[in-house]
């Protein structure tokens, strides 16, 4: 049993998950961002006009715009934009077979270490390798049902007049400094269609990765899901460590119309000199559904707020998420349910954990205006402090006009006892598997919405991070 | 004591299958509570320790354990030969001792399979499992013994228990983990009669040649149902007097007062 004092003494092991392979790039845009490097990008990646004006526009706006630090983290200040490349490519096809998968994504993999077993959920994997997929494999089944699951790239050039419809309508262009930056340089990412009816029983994956150093990967995935249709999708990422500060911003948009249900599912594991600034965001139609299940760990920081327009009556939003952070990190993470029709409902549950020095923030934003009726949210915040230097702070913005709503806000900040390490030890466990078993004890109603495989992921990484948390 | 007489009596005691305690001083917050305690618990006996509020009968049970609070100033513990106060508070558990809590900590999201599961885990080799169907198989024969309904398995450790099922749930842990001395800390407290019979029982069942038990209780109510082959008194950190299973009725018919006058000078 430690004391006090000893809980303080953390020695993470840093080097569980970094890992990095030879590059080897075939396009590269160099340093720096200008109009000439999105001509570049709209060049290489062969795009209609109205793209390329698209991302010019976007850069104006990204220039245009301050950083957002009058309330956000100042550590966004250490991004220098000029020492980032925003375009690499290794040129590569989409590849259909496990066989034809490069070495080193298999050893990512293996890293990772998921069992044999389990890789044959990745047959259906869409592994993002730096800017291009690097493997795809949509199941003929799906094909012959009429759903679309391609890169954006793809999307763009093969089913323009879907992507136009609904690209940037559900996160402008303008919304923050991060989603002009990813309108202008985006790449990579993933385009799903689901045609009306049409049930898609697996979950579709991808998997994202950095490798480069200095590379920004700034995927963008639409996904539209039609009327009464449904679909779960996942993505997974781990990135290798670099000595210098590696920037991700990612925009995520989802569509669900009328009756449709989308459940979007991440689990992250970024290495601690990652800037991860993500818009997500999902507009829901009548009496439809939009689920995100969100795990955020490492990074340096990480600021993510999934959201959910509740655009039609019925209309239902949620965002269960997890967030870890450990030394000389940060998770600023929460939710957005912006309620926008009679009878829409949203839930929100997030879990913290902050080990050592790491420091999490819940921040949310609820609003449902006066000339509704019968909205209904529901908010749950817990953190979990491991020492006694570590931090957590909890923002909630909740604005409910009018008197037919009902909402529900409920907070908690906690500690693993002394006294209930001491219990578990007496069992026979050691100190690190105690406060493991503790802290995964404290996620768990929130894992078990994770998909089977993703939840022994989970476990295992969050086993990582605490180890050696204690004495 | 010396070293090298320590030593020696270490080998000595190497042969022996007890739970020895020599001496023992401990304290909490710079107060002495153990002062100069003595006693030993061979393998396939039963004994019991009574005493009154603030004697020191649940520091000796923490203080068995390992818990850092206590600063144990002066002698010796030795279980089966081996140096238990060297040992961390989780290798005295896996080495075979075992203390029943008299207030279990709850365990927020893991439940009681998992947490069981973990700790019969923890003393297996590293790269071996443990076989999860006789894993269930056995914790389900045990549960049914102990009349626990077999969805305690599926919920948190002691999380929302009343003290009965706390308690059952305490014996259930000790009959998973099969240890070589068990201490039961107020095991009584806050038991109806059904229940204390009920946790009687699976203790009963589990005495053997191969087992100590050192129970600790303020009543005589407890040594009804699990009979003691000997009782200490514990008062104000020392053992004061021995007997067999009758002091338990003298006590409880006389008071503490008795001992503790019986032992003052006239």
């Amino acid at each position: 049993m430690a004391d006090s004092a000893t809980l303080e003494a953390v020695n993470i092991d840093q080097d569980a998950g970094d890992f990095t392979y030879p590059e080897d790039y075939e396009h590269d845009a160099g340093y720096g961002l200008t109009t000439e490097t999105i001509d570049y990008i709209s060049d290489i990646k062969k795009e209609a006009d109205w793209i390329r004006e698209f991302r010019h526009r976007a850069l104006k706006v990204f220039n245009d715009k301050p950083m957002p630090t009058h309330w956000a983290s100042k550590d966004l200040e250490n991004i220098v934009f000029d020492n980032i490349r925003y375009y690499l490519s290794k040129g590569q096809k989409p590849t259909r077979s496990w066989d034809e998968v490069p070495d080193d994504v298999k050893e990512t993999f293996e890293r990772l270490g998921i069992p044999e077993k389990e890789r044959k959920f990745l047959a259906g994997v869409e592994a993002q390798f730096d800017s291009e997929a690097a493997y795809s494999n949509v199941k003929e089944e799906l094909e012959k049902e009429g759903v679309i699951f391609v890169n954006s790239t793809e999307g763009l050039r093969e089913h323009p007049e879907l992507f136009r419809k609904w690209f940037g309508k559900v996160i402008p262009t303008g919304d923050n400094k991060f989603s002009a930056l990813n309108s202008a340089v985006f790449s990579g990412g993933s385009f799903i269609y689901v045609p009306p009816g049409v049930k898609v029983a697996h979950p579709l994956q991808a998997y994202f990765r950095i490798n480069a150093e200095n590379f920004g990967q700034f995927e963008r995935t639409l996904i539209i899901v039609d009327e009464g249709a449904e679909v779960t999708y996942m993505e997974g990422c781990t990135a290798p460590k670099f000595e210098t500060a590696t920037l991700h911003s990612a925009v995520v948009e989802l569509v669900a119309m009328k009756d449709a249900k989308i459940q979007y599912i991440t689990v992250q594991n970024w290495s601690n000199n990652v800037f991860n600034l993500v818009t997500k965001r999902g507009m829901a139609h009548e009496n439809a559904e939009i689920r995100w299940i969100d795990c955020n760990i490492g990074s340096r920081l990480t600021m993510k707020y999934p959201g959910v327009i509740m655009k039609g009556r019925k209309a239902r939003g949620e965002v269960i998420s997890i967030a870890l952070a450990n030394d000389g990190q940060h998770q600023d993470t929460g939710a957005k349910m912006i309620h926008a029709a009679d009878e829409t409902t949203s839930n929100v549950v997030s879990k913290s954990i902050s080990v050592g020095e790491g420091r999490s923030t819940y921040r949310g934003q609820v609003h449902i205006p006066k000339h509704l009726k019968g909205c209904k949210n529901n908010t749950e915040c817990d953190a979990l402090l491991i020492n006694s230097n570590s931090r957590t702070d909890t923002y909630p913005a909740i604005t409910v006009r009018g008197n037919q709503h009902a909402t529900q806000h409920e907070a908690s900040v906690s500690q693993v006892s002394e006294e209930q390490i001491f219990y578990m030890q007496q069992r026979g466990l050691s100190e690190g598997e105690a406060m493991s078993l503790s802290v995964n004890g404290f996620v768990n109603d929130l894992v078990r919405e994770f998909p089977m495989e993703y939840s022994v992921e989970l476990k295992r990484l969050i086993d990582m991070e605490m180890e050696g948390s204690v004495g | 004591m010396p070293r090298k007489e320590r030593r020696n009596w270490l080998n000595f005691n190497n042969m022996s299958q007890t739970l020895n305690i020599q001496n023992l001083h401990a304290s909490v917050d710079g107060n002495e509570i153990l002062k100069g305690l003595t006693l030993e618990v061979p393998k396939g006996e039963v004994h019991a320790i009574m005493g009154p509020n603030g004697s020191g009968k649940s520091t000796l049970s923490k203080v068995l354990a390992g818990h850092e609070d206590y600063e144990v100033s002066e002698g010796l513990v030795t279980m089966d030969g081996v140096d238990l106060l060297e040992l961390e508070i989780d290798e005295r558990s896996r080495a075979g001792l075992f203390l029943a809590f008299q207030y279990p900590h709850e365990i927020p999201g893991v439940t009681n399979a998992n947490f069981l599961r973990a700790a019969l885990q923890a003393r297996l080799p590293k790269g071996e499992e443990i076989d999860a169907v006789g894993f269930y198989k056995d914790m389900y024969a045990k549960m049914d013994s102990l009349n626990m309904d077999r969805k305690f398995t599926g919920r948190a450790v002691n999380d929302g228990f009343s003290g009965g099922e706390k308690k059952r749930n305490e014996i259930l842990q000790m009959m998973m983990l099969d240890p070589n001395y068990a201490i039961l800390d107020e095991t009584d407290s806050g038991l109806d009669i059904d229940a204390l019979k009920i946790v009687a029982e699976g203790v009963n069942r589990m005495r053997s040649p191969e087992r100590g038990f050192l129970v600790i209780t303020h009543y005589q109510r407890l040594l009804d149902y699990i009979v003691p082959d000997v009782v200490h008194v514990l008062f104000d950190g020392r053992i004061i007097k021995t007997g067999g299973k009758e002091l338990a009725l003298e006590l409880e018919e006389k008071g503490y007062d008795w001992v503790t006058q019986e032992l003052a000078p006239a």
